[in-house]
């Protein structure tokens, strides 16, 4: 097997007394596309900056590249493309400059710097904006400018942090397909995300992270398969009903939750645990029957309460 | 034949050596390219102010105190001009390490960017206050030329009141930016600055009139400012103004001093804000 671009061994990080990530233990192997998924506040955002070689450890350890951030912090660095959760492109320079500017960081020469730019913003579909004032681009727009920034050093892992977190579904989809071209062309991808048709269809591998510890690790398909059924069916009997019903409707499913708007069935047969319930006698308002996805894994696991 | 295989840390460690090296140079490049957005208003502001103030003090309230030899035989036009191109360095240094300073954390966080490159926070931190300088020489270059036009530099020494001022901006910029450089929340800070700190010294550092002038429990404020010691650095150059050498070494020390506090301060916090 190829030696991972990115160990980490227990690694953990606190502020005074809190451990915002809490002991946590991964490998990503070249290539690979990694996502960390979890509720606000979980420490995904601190994993990827410790990743990032920005932020130190507090104790275990991290190797990317095979090299310690805290001992070669610029040399990691030169090697990572980084997408943040807040775009930092510069308000005074123009579309191109900010990718130029960019460039002279990892001290490539500024004619190359500048050749780079046009070919990462025709792969950003921004060529026709590369004068415009970043101020006047769309969030979309802006984020898909961060990505060609964040690519101006052709880095071998491109960290991304809620990457598409307030963009429309278009914008969405226009850079998954970007980000679905990198990884085709075997650049490994680290994410975190809180959205998981994200997870589905950007990673290979994911790790569900809460309160700093990791949850679950897997491909999206195998923790669905261990975390979840096959489908799961839902049922609306009305607010003040749900409850009651739910206790009349036993032998059903493999597991069944109760939630204030409706009944969730987890099942390896949604239809005909559907036709049984009919059968029953019970007059459900509406039904769904679906597959279950990696949301139902990340909610069993991470819980339904508010996280802000 | 050998062929040598790059391991990925090899390759890292080969793309770290320039950015270790110049990377200050790329961030002053880069704040250079900002302050060229707002470079005509700068170009403006340089050439007219030094026609303004020239004029106005050096011309008009001159008249007056010449003519009550005021000075003891040095013009007030050559007593002033000296203050006036330091005090016109300290105001665009100001500018430079307190706005961009709050934005590269907050508005635009521009300096989280840099930092994801392989740029370390102390390399910031240079290259900002790399950048103020090459602001600084151009607006202190066309001062002393319009002075020259003026008449109001009487010795050919008075050519150092170029570097005299730019000393004196940065060391009030700098030690303002290591303060700046801790500000989290923008409750009007740089306004403050302005107002209840910069505007005072530049009434009470011996700058129209001389310090001592002043009652002596006033005399401090000029004391504690580069500005004054800037002022009568350059008043030395300029037209020979008499003072005890310890006095003039004082005036090169101080701000000196000023200048590597400031300078080493933000990049402690700078460096410290980053790595959270």
């Amino acid at each position: 097997m190829l030696s991972p671009v990115i160990a980490a061994h227990l690694l953990t990080k606190k502020y005074k007394d809190f451990a915002a990530v809490d002991g946590i233990s991964f490998e990503i192997a070249p290539g690979e596309s990694f996502g960390f998924l979890g509720p606000n506040g979980a420490g995904k955002s601190t994993t990827l900056r410790m990743v990032g070689a920005v932020s130190t450890r507090t104790s275990g350890s991290l190797e990317i590249l095979g090299l310690d951030p805290n001992e070669h912090g610029p040399e990691i660095r030169s090697q990572l493309g980084v997408v943040p959760q807040q775009d930092n492109l510069d308000m005074e320079l123009r579309v191109r400059d900010n990718l130029i500017v960019y460039g002279r960081y990892f001290g490539i020469n500024t004619s190359t710097c500048a050749a780079k730019a046009d070919e990462l913003l025709e792969f950003a579909q921004l060529s026709d904006r590369k004068k415009s004032r970043v101020d006047d681009l769309s969030g979309g727009m802006k984020r898909r400018l961060t990505i060609a920034r964040s690519l101006m050093n052709d880095p071998r892992v491109l960290l991304l942090d809620e990457p598409t977190t307030g963009l429309d579904p278009q914008a969405r989809h226009i850079l998954w397909d970007r980000l679905f071209r990198l990884k085709e062309q075997g650049t490994t991808l680290v994410l975190t995300t809180h959205y998981m048709d994200e997870a589905e269809q950007l990673c290979d591998r994911i790790v569900v992270v809460d309160k700093g510890t990791i949850m679950a690790e897997g491909a999206p398909a195998d923790l669905i398969r261990t975390y979840s059924t096959r489908e799961v069916l839902e049922l609306r009997f009305g607010s003040d009903n749900n409850a009651t019903v739910a206790t009349q409707v036993v032998g059903i499913g493999d597991r069944i939750e109760v939630l204030p708007d409706r009944i969730l069935i987890y099942s390896n047969d949604g239809d005909s645990d559907l036709d049984r319930i009919l059968a029953q006698g019970f007059t459900p308002i509406t039904t769904l029957v679906r597959r279950s996805s990696l949301e139902d894994v990340f909610l069993r696991l991470t819980g339904r309460s508010l996280i802000e | 034949m050998t062929v040598a295989i790059e391991t990925p840390s090899a390759r890292a460690i080969a793309a770290g050596v320039k950015p270790r090296r110049y990377g200050s140079w790329y961030v002053a490049e880069h704040r250079i390219r900002g302050i060229r957005s707002y470079s005509k208003t700068l170009l403006f502001t340089a050439v007219g102010s030094p026609f303004m103030y020239l004029f106005a003090l050096g011309v008009g309230l001159a008249t007056l105190v010449d003519r009550h030899n005021g000075l003891g035989g040095t013009s007030y036009l050559a007593f002033v001009a000296p203050a006036l191109i330091a005090s016109a360095a300290v105001t665009a240094a100001v500018e430079e390490c307190t706005y961009p300073i709050l934005m590269g954390f907050k508005w635009n966080p521009i300096f989280f960017g840099m930092n994801a490159a392989p740029i370390s926070g102390a390399q910031i931190v240079n290259g900002i206050f790399i950048a103020v300088l090459a602001r600084l020489l151009p607006t202190t270059l066309i001062y002393y030329l319009v002075m020259l036009v003026f008449g109001a530099v009487p010795s050919p020494l008075g050519v150092l009141d170029i570097p005299i001022a730019v000393l004196t901006g940065m060391a009030f910029g700098l030690v303002i930016a290591s303060y700046m450089a801790t500000v989290e929340q923008d409750v009007g800070q740089p306004a403050f600055i302005q107002r209840f700190i910069i505007i005072p010294l530049f009434l009470f550092s011996g700058t129209f009139f001389p310090l001592t002038q002043m009652p002596i429990f006033l005399r401090w404020i000029g004391w504690i400012s580069p500005l004054w010691h800037g002022t009568e650095l350059g008043r030395v150059v300029s037209y020979g103004a008499v003072e005890p050498g310890w006095l003039t070494i004082v005036h090169v020390l101080y701000p000196l001093a000023l200048c590597v506090y400031g300078w080493r301060r933000t990049q402690v916090v700078v460096t410290r804000r980053l790595n959270k």
